[in-house]
């Protein structure tokens, strides 16, 4: 089996450190995620889901346990470390979709580039055209991002967290605040980019109808996860 | 997106259009700000040297005389035996400065000396007809004094001739003896020596004290009557900064013996009316630019609150700390550029405003006001560095903030 893209051991989160109000919300989670997984990620709210995506996308450490994304443990990079292999290996689908409203559709796709390169160039932008293409957004490329729907946002999101080509995608309730159409869109979109570029995906979701279109369902309530389940025929390739 | 352009730049400009309003009202309050600190210091720079044109004009800077007279007992020096001696001061008579031309000589070649002119002056009765008047004769070498003091520029009637038999009067004094250019006058000193001279000029020195009292002749002819035959009894002299005048004239003398007094010293109350005015316009123009600074900071600070959700999103999509940093570090120092041209722009219109409606009375300008380029340089440059301090404070909270906060936040 390929390394994984993900691998959590006993990772723990606590808030408040040190104060008498200190409190656990994972209480040691086991799991790790291949290349090409397709992953919901369930429980009722203030189960930890949030907490525990934050972790896995390095925006969040862990208190306790370890973490390695793409084979590298974090517990010992700094946060320059961090920021580079969060923008390399790791892209992000938000529920309020968080483009920047003061850049079009096009440049909020280049943005993971241009912050990576420091400065455009031809072949950022010929990606990124071609990304949302991808998405079916070529027309409304230089629209700002304050101009567009709900679905149309989240749309270019999803072209944005794939810019790096990133090994993961996190989405944290990508569809939670679109209509039951768009919902699906953005949905189907994501498991296109899952079956065409072998990219792993974790999706929050609260939606189960969606949750059982995905190869495998973790569910977690109070810190700790409850049932893990690989649906058969959908595995990876 | 232009390609020349790194992340930072195009951040922050989009950044700043986006506050449209925010920005537009800071500008024109960095404008304002830095209108006033440019008028300020034009006007200060036009008052002063107004002040000192008028004062100045008519004065050497530093003016040499010979060291004082005193009277030294010639007993004394017993061991153990105090002495009450009385010592009467002696007689300050006109006397000459000890090898004039060789301090002349020396003074000239310092760099700091603008121009040196020997003067022959005593007391003298100007007399005319029935008429006359106590007079301050100063014997002078026209070339070299009227570097010091144009008189030429203050002749209002006749012309600065200083021949052997010549004399140019102050205003007033000619008034006072009712003569004109052309008329002949008697002058005397106290020792009895006198000559007839000729009026060839009547000067304004600007006030009528001056223009009461002083009367000008060749320097021979100075010399001459006050037995002065071959000596001067002071040099005066012009420096290039007139602010340092006074370290000027203690270096001369030190170097030559004499005593050197400064206009600094002989006119004490202005120097330090102009020092005080100098000093209340910095107190104000340093606090106004410390109001632009934190209107600068405030408004960076609303902005990093405003955008905190937008540098979280930045921040997860791979944007460093110090891209954020720079991003609002760029903000500020744009805003203290832009904010200072449009002030350079205000401070210039404030300045030829000045100079077409503050008039005298006689509808000639106030006093002028130079439009100096190297101000506006130094305030825009001022007002940049201001903005990129102002904007560390408000771009550091936004490095620092935690994107997971920032995002939910």
């Amino acid at each position: 089996m390929a390394e994984p893209v993900v691998q959590l051991e006993d990772v723990r989160k606590s808030y408040a450190v040190g104060t008498p109000v200190e409190t656990e919300v994972l209480h040691g989670v086991d799991l790790a995620l291949e290349p090409g997984e397709f992953c919901a990620l369930m429980g009722p709210s203030g189960s930890g889901k949030s907490t525990l995506l934050n972790i896995i996308g390095l925006l969040d450490r862990p208190t306790g346990g370890r973490l390695s994304i793409a084979g590298r443990l974090t517990s010992g990079l700094d946060d320059r470390a961090i920021t580079e292999l969060r923008g390399h290996t790791i892209g992000f689908v938000f529920q309020y979709h968080h483009l920047i409203p003061a850049f079009t559709a096009l440049e909020n796709v280049m943005m993971p580039m241009l912050l990576e390169r420091g400065r455009p160039d031809a072949e950022m932008r010929s990606r990124a055209e071609a990304l949302l293409a991808s998405v079916g957004l070529t027309q409304w490329r230089n629209n700002l991002a304050s101009n567009m729907s709900g679905g149309q946002q989240q749309r270019v999101a999803v072209a944005r967290a794939l810019a790096m080509k990133p090994a993961l995608l996190l989405a944290d309730e990508p569809t939670g605040n679109l209509d039951t159409a768009s919902a699906q869109g953005v949905f189907d979109l994501m498991r296109e980019v899952n079956r065409t570029q072998a990219t792993a995906i974790l999706i929050v979701t609260h939606n189960r109808g969606l949750a059982e279109q995905c190869s495998r369902i973790v569910e977690i309530v109070d810190g700790r996860i409850t049932t893990d389940q690989r649906i058969p025929g959908r595995s990876p390739n | 997106m232009n390609s020349l352009v790194p992340f930072e730049w195009i951040a922050a400009s989009r950044f700043l259009r986006e506050g449209r309003l925010q920005t537009a009202a800071i500008l024109l309050g960095i404008g304002i700000g830095v209108g006033v600190i440019i008028f300020m210091s034009a006007a200060l720079a036009g008052q002063q040297e107004n002040i000192v044109r008028r004062v100045l004009s008519a004065q050497a800077h530093i003016v040499l005389i010979p060291a004082q007279e005193i009277a030294r007992p010639l007993r004394g020096g017993q061991r153990g035996v105090a002495e009450a001696a009385i010592i009467q001061k002696p007689l300050q008579r006109v006397r000459s400065i000890d090898q004039w031309q060789r301090i002349i000589h020396e003074v000239d070649a310092l760099p700091e000396v603008n121009a040196v002119s020997p003067m022959a002056s005593g007391a003298a009765i100007a007399q005319r007809g029935e008429a006359s008047r106590s007079v301050t004769m100063q014997g002078v070498d026209p070339e070299r004094y009227f570097r010091i003091v144009p008189l030429p520029e203050k002749i209002v009637s006749g012309q600065a001739r200083l021949g052997a038999e010549d004399i140019v009067l102050g205003l007033d004094l000619a008034n006072d003896l009712g003569v004109r250019v052309g008329d002949k006058m008697r002058i005397s000193v106290g020792s009895g020596q006198a000559a007839t001279l000729t009026v060839t000029g009547l000067v304004d020195l600007g006030s009528k004290g001056a223009n009461q009292r002083i009367t000008y002749v060749a320097l021979h002819t100075a010399q001459a009557l006050l037995g002065l035959i071959g000596g001067v009894s002071s040099v005066d002299l012009t420096v290039h900064d007139i602010y340092a005048a006074e370290t000027v004239a203690q270096r001369i003398q030190a170097l030559t013996g004499v005593e050197a007094d400064s206009w600094i010293r002989t006119n004490s109350q202005l120097y330090l009316a102009i020092n005080a005015q100098v000093i209340a316009n910095t107190t104000i123009r340093f606090f106004v630019g410390l109001a632009i600074a934190f209107g600068i900071a405030a408004v960076l600070i609303v902005s990093v609150v405003q955008k905190s959700k937008e540098i979280g999103i930045l921040r997860a999509m791979g944007g460093s700390r110090g891209q954020i940093l720079r991003v609002f570090l760029l903000q500020g120092a744009v805003l203290g550029l832009l904010g200072s041209l449009v002030g350079s722009a205000l401070g210039g219109l404030a300045i030829v405003l000045w100079g077409v409606l503050v008039r005298n009375p006689d509808g000639t300008p106030l006093f002028p006001i130079p439009l100096d380029p190297q101000l506006f340089l130094a305030s825009a440059l001022l007002a940049t560095l201001s903005g990129l301090i102002a904007a560390f404070v408000p771009a550091l909270r936004g490095a620092r903030l935690d994107p997971v906060v920032a995002i939910r936040g």
